[in-house]
């Protein structure tokens, strides 16, 4: 506690005088360097935001700069050449902006609003003025002509619009389920052309890693009667979200951060708790309402926890999928972030450690969450199919 | 709070594709995937199974076969047993037999002995009865003709018969 609000005091201390000098680096600043990668990965909110009020058009932000990083975008923004010169020059893929208005469905390219994601450009189309507020597209109102913001950055002149625009994160999802067709098609194909069912080529990598999840997750969950019927679905939701975990990781593709978006891991944890309330047998649904064994005050105290359950465990499976893997993404673009909050090279070799030693973690954990996601939705699915045996 | 607020549009494609990624991965990837799997599982069971079995059979064989070679043998030694019993009990049959038949011969041989003896005994009987009756007629006679002669009749008569 001690160390935590003393590391505090210094690390705003150090926001608020501006810079820190590579001459005075110490060992016991690289100490507190330590402690402070601690601190922002957790805090990073609060703290990138006094730096934004504080600081002078050189400021880095580094608040905006993750935020921007992990949440959705309407282009896929690769690279910026010369950045703050005359030339400066983005290199984005453009991806279509799909609006339902009023006058209509609106459709045009994401390159229109020019890399502007401050409501400055003002795009045309189908009798509507859009603009792109923190990626959030907004609708001008009626004779409007620029976007007004409020003090917390929300326009206060224009309405969103029903957005089903391809994102970034649509586009990686699209690419990823393209190589998950791709992956299985093919090791499905190598086990149609053998005579006697050897799997051969990919299909020898894909195979260990569906009998893991038939005999380590489904299995053991479920029942060994009726966990067939649910081997689709789990095998899916795991090869999903651990291939799009991996993608997240993926530098050049800008961390588009799928399965760190809670749209995505809600709509997944909707499908498991559909599966699992629409496969709950009477035993489910007797030890939800009326818990045997117990006696009757028990039971009345025990139903509204356990109709609670039913929604707190989707709602946990969101979370955890949701949070583990934007937390991770924070973590590494918070460690480099210190090099440019530091202004300092010398910062740089500590930041490329630990943001390479959390890269590692983080690839172990792509795996880790698409298995609890999975073994959770099969324990689940197991409690509602369960038989009584009391 | 962006962050935590699900957008629209990701939510209405997240729940189009996943739908459509699921249906398309069950049907042409789940499906044989797991079906060959499970196939070849079966597969090894049951070939593990007939190895198994085959084994079993190989065994009982085996146990057949000592079984039977023990049962030869047996057979062997209980034939030669008997074989040497049989011997045995010939040897001595014959010799027994040979023993009565001997001992019947010289029993025979002894009675004929003994009825030729008699028989001689009681032919020597009567021809000492009818020498002596000889005897008698020639002392008779010569003592009716000449005693002296009569005597010497006698002696030399006598000095004849000398018994054997």
């Amino acid at each position: 506690m001690f160390v935590n609000s003393f590391n505090v005091r210094t690390f705003a201390a150090n926001l608020k005088e501006g810079i820190l000098k590579p001459q005075r680096m110490t060992l016991s600043t690289l100490k507190r360097t330590v402690f402070t990668v601690l601190f922002l990965s957790v805090f990073s909110f609060g703290f990138a935001k006094d730096a934004k009020e504080g600081g002078d058009d050189e400021k880095f932000d580094a608040k905006s700069m993750i935020m921007h990083h992990v949440k959705d975008a309407y282009g896929m923004h690769i690279i910026t050449l010369n950045e703050g010169k005359e030339d400066e020059k983005h290199i984005t893929i453009p991806l279509p902006v799909i609006l339902w208005t009023d006058n209509g469905l609106t459709t045009f390219m994401s390159s229109e609003f020019h890399h502007d994601y401050h409501g400055h450009e003002i795009v045309e189309k189908n009798g509507g003025k859009f603009v792109n507020v923190h990626e959030k597209i907004y609708q001008l109102n009626a004779g409007e002509t620029a976007v007004k913001l409020d003090e917390e950055g929300h326009p206060t002149n224009a309405e969103m619009p029903l957005d089903f625009s391809i994102t970034r994160n649509v586009f990686m999802m699209w690419i990823s389920v393209a190589v998950l067709l791709l992956i299985f098609f093919t090791a499905a194909r190598r086990y149609k052309k053998s005579s006697d069912n050897v799997p051969s080529g990919i299909a020898s990598f894909v195979e260990p890693l569906v009998v893991f999840v038939r005999d380590e997750i489904a299995k053991p969950m479920i029942g060994e009667h009726k966990y067939k019927k649910y081997m689709p679905y789990l095998l899916t939701v795991f090869f999903f979200i651990w291939i799009n975990n991996i993608f997240g990781l993926i530098p050049i593709l800008n961390g588009a951060n799928l399965s760190g978006n809670i749209a995505f891991t809600m709509v997944l944890a909707i499908f498991t708790f559909i599966i699992t309330t629409f496969s709950g047998n009477k035993n489910y649904w007797k030890h939800i309402f009326w818990m045997p064994g117990v006696p009757v005050p028990m039971k009345i105290f025990l139903a509204p926890i356990e109709i609670i359950g039913i929604f707190t465990k989707p709602i946990s499976l969101m979370i955890r999928l949701f949070a583990n893997i934007t937390a991770g993404h924070i973590i590494i673009l918070a460690l480099m972030s210190l090099i440019f909050i530091f202004k300092s090279v010398a910062v740089a070799p500590v930041s490329v450690a630990f943001s390479l030693f959390i890269g590692i973690i983080e690839i172990v954990v792509t795996a880790i969450q698409a298995y609890i996601f999975t073994v959770l939705s099969a324990l689940y699915f197991g409690m509602a199919t369960e038989e009584a045996h009391h | 709070m962006d962050l935590i607020k699900p957008g629209f549009g990701l939510v209405f494609w997240t729940i189009i594709t996943f739908l459509i990624l699921l249906f398309l991965l069950r049907k042409f990837a789940w499906k044989p995937i797991l079906g060959a799997v499970s196939e070849r599982e079966e597969g090894i069971k049951e070939a593990l199974a007939s190895a198994e079995n085959a084994r079993k059979e190989m065994e009982n064989l085996q146990a057949d076969n000592e079984r039977i070679l023990q049962e030869a043998r047996a057979e062997r030694e209980a034939m030669l047993k008997d074989a040497r019993e049989i011997r045995e009990q010939t040897i001595a049959k014959a010799e027994t037999e040979a023993q009565e038949k001997a001992s019947k011969i010289i029993e025979k041989a002894q009675a004929a002995i003994e009825s030729e003896k008699k028989a001689a005994m009681a032919e020597l009987k009567s021809h000492v009865a009818g020498l002596s009756l000889d005897i008698a007629e020639k002392v008779v006679r010569n003592e009716l003709s000449n005693k002296d002669k009569q005597l010497k009749l006698v002696e030399d008569m006598l000095g004849e018969a000398t018994l054997k």
